[in-house]
């Protein structure tokens, strides 16, 4: 339990102002401004976004400047901001098939209708250091080609869907739950699931979807596609009557295709999952298709195997990163009440044990 | 009073359009209009929406910020202005130009907003499709040297 202590704002004040000039650094290096953390740290800024579950890169590259690059401590500052924002509505889903892809690549199919568009990947680099960039970070610009790609790349799955053999995802118009609005209850359905996954820690679901592929609840995936670009926002606003394209946004999107030998109801088909997150964020968006698809395994007809990503409220009740370190992080503020009163209980158990120790029989022992 | 297909589409590329651009041909515009604010320029949230396998029901992905603003021109029409992102100078100066683009000087508008902020986003879009495509590979499956 945390009780309130008084005292110590002298000490706080000055704690903050040391903390500011530390992350200030050395001030004989030029400042750091938010257009380079926005532009040279895209990533951090993108994994800000995703998890603050706020799409906006300039105040999460604010929010990075502020947090000395602590990503945690930047979402919670993230997460904070949204709450004082008014909701001004809903949009229509995003439609990522008409993605302005810089990325899109597929595991399953080589000749994917449309190509195989590597982007800007670290996948292929060697992984070595470059000292090139220690000393002078420009670089030429890559030589675009004579032929764009195409404006609209059709999803892998629809050649798998048009064929019958995976399993198409249902219409029914159901209205999402909201995490921000209400607080999770179990069981919660897949909308539910999916942002909370798309909302979570990176490393949590990251080491979830590992333990998936380790054998704690194996489920077959294959990357069927994963891509990466804008897409548009399209939202109804109710002064003009019609709906408008508000913005554009960055989204990274993984179906994986998964292994299914069919049930009572339903023929062989194969199965999937799906990850979508804010910014170009494809460890996590891989990641999320793979424990949603895990988490699946009741509606799929599979077995419980008992395993930590099976298990929604193991999985859904760990993954917010905000929820967790402020619980964590709370047992370092005083406990003083609480820790005076685990002392005298230890010192009366102590007393009473070794007031029994004298007094017991000497061939006791 | 302008199609709502037309509208849809200037306050579309409006919404979207990179606000240094935007500013720099507002500011050219050179021209001063009388008019009301009916609500001032407020910064929002709305929740993304995403469909679950990418064609399925609905689920909130997170929210993004946005900036509204509403006016009436003296002579009479009323603008709504909603940006991405959270310039609110931006978002008013939106709701000035919904408004003037349903009066007669749409047609000047159109040539001096819309259709350069319309050709700025598709050169951009197009240039990284080009770049997009140069990084375009075929992959050959290797057969293996079995005899």
């Amino acid at each position: 339990m945390y009780v309130a202590v008084k005292g110590g704002e002298k000490a706080i004040d000055n704690a903050h102002q040391w903390l500011d000039e530390k992350r200030r650094g050395d001030v004989s290096i030029k400042e750091l401004t938010l257009e380079q953390i926005r532009e040279q740290l895209p990533l951090a800024v993108n994994r800000v976004m995703a998890e603050g579950s706020l799409f906006d890169p300039d105040l999460a590259a604010l929010a990075i400047k502020q947090s000395s690059g602590d990503l945690i401590e930047a979402i919670f500052l993230i997460r904070a901001y949204r709450t004082t924002l008014a909701r001004f509505g809903m949009t229509q889903p995003i439609k990522t098939e008409n993605m302005a892809c810089i990325r899109r690549i597929s595991a399953t199919f080589k000749d994917a209708p449309g190509g195989q568009i590597l982007g800007p990947t670290f996948d292929y680099t060697h992984r070595l250091l470059d000292f090139q960039l220690a000393a002078d970070g420009e670089r030429g610009n890559l030589e675009p080609a004579d032929t764009p790609v195409a404006e609209q790349m059709p999803h892998i799955t629809d050649y798998l869907k048009k064929e019958g053999i995976i399993q198409s995802e249902p219409v029914t118009g159901t209205q999402p739950k909201d995490l921000t609005r209400e607080p999770l209850e179990l069981p919660a359905a897949r909308a539910l699931r999916l942002q909370a996954l798309t909302r979570g820690d990176e490393g949590f679901i990251l080491g979830m979807a590992y333990s998936t592929q380790r054998g704690y609840g194996r489920n077959h995936p294959f990357v069927g596609e994963l891509r990466v670009g804008q897409v548009e926002v399209e939202m109804d606003i109710p002064e003009l009557g019609f709906a408008i394209e508000i913005g554009e946004i960055e989204v990274t999107e993984c179906e994986t295709v998964n292994q299914f030998t069919g049930s009572k109801t339903e023929p062989p088909q194969f199965t999937r999952g799906y990850g979508l997150t804010f910014g170009h964020n494809e460890r996590k968006a891989i990641s999320m298709a793979l424990v949603d698809r895990a988490l699946r395994w009741d509606e799929l007809g599979e077995d419980n195997e008992g395993v930590p990503a099976q298990d929604q409220e193991f999985v859904l009740y760990h993954s917010d990163n905000i929820q967790a370190t402020g619980f964590l992080e709370h047992i370092k503020l005083p406990h003083y009440v609480d820790f005076q009163s685990e002392l005298e209980l230890i010192r009366k158990l102590r007393t009473e044990a070794l007031a029994k120790v004298d007094t017991l029989p000497e061939d006791a022992s | 009073m302008a199609h709502n297909s037309e509208r849809k589409h200037w306050l579309s590329v409006l919404a979207k359009a990179p606000p240094i651009y935007f500013h720099e041909l507002y500011d050219q515009l050179d021209q001063v209009w009388e008019y009301d604010v009916l609500r001032a320029a407020e910064i929002g949230a709305v929740m993304v929406r995403g469909a679950m396998g990418g064609s399925g029901d609905t689920f909130n992905l997170g929210e993004m910020t946005i900036t509204r603003c509403s006016v009436k021109l003296r002579e009479g029409s009323v603008g709504h202005g909603y940006v991405q992102g959270r310039d609110k100078l931006k978002a008013e100066r939106v709701a000035v130009l919904d408004a003037l683009l349903q009066t007669q000087s749409a047609p000047q508008l159109m040539a001096q907003v819309i259709g350069p902020l319309q050709d700025y986003m598709h050169k951009s879009r197009r240039d990284t499709a080009q770049k997009a495509a140069a990084t375009k590979v075929e992959f050959f499956t290797l057969v293996r040297g079995e005899d």
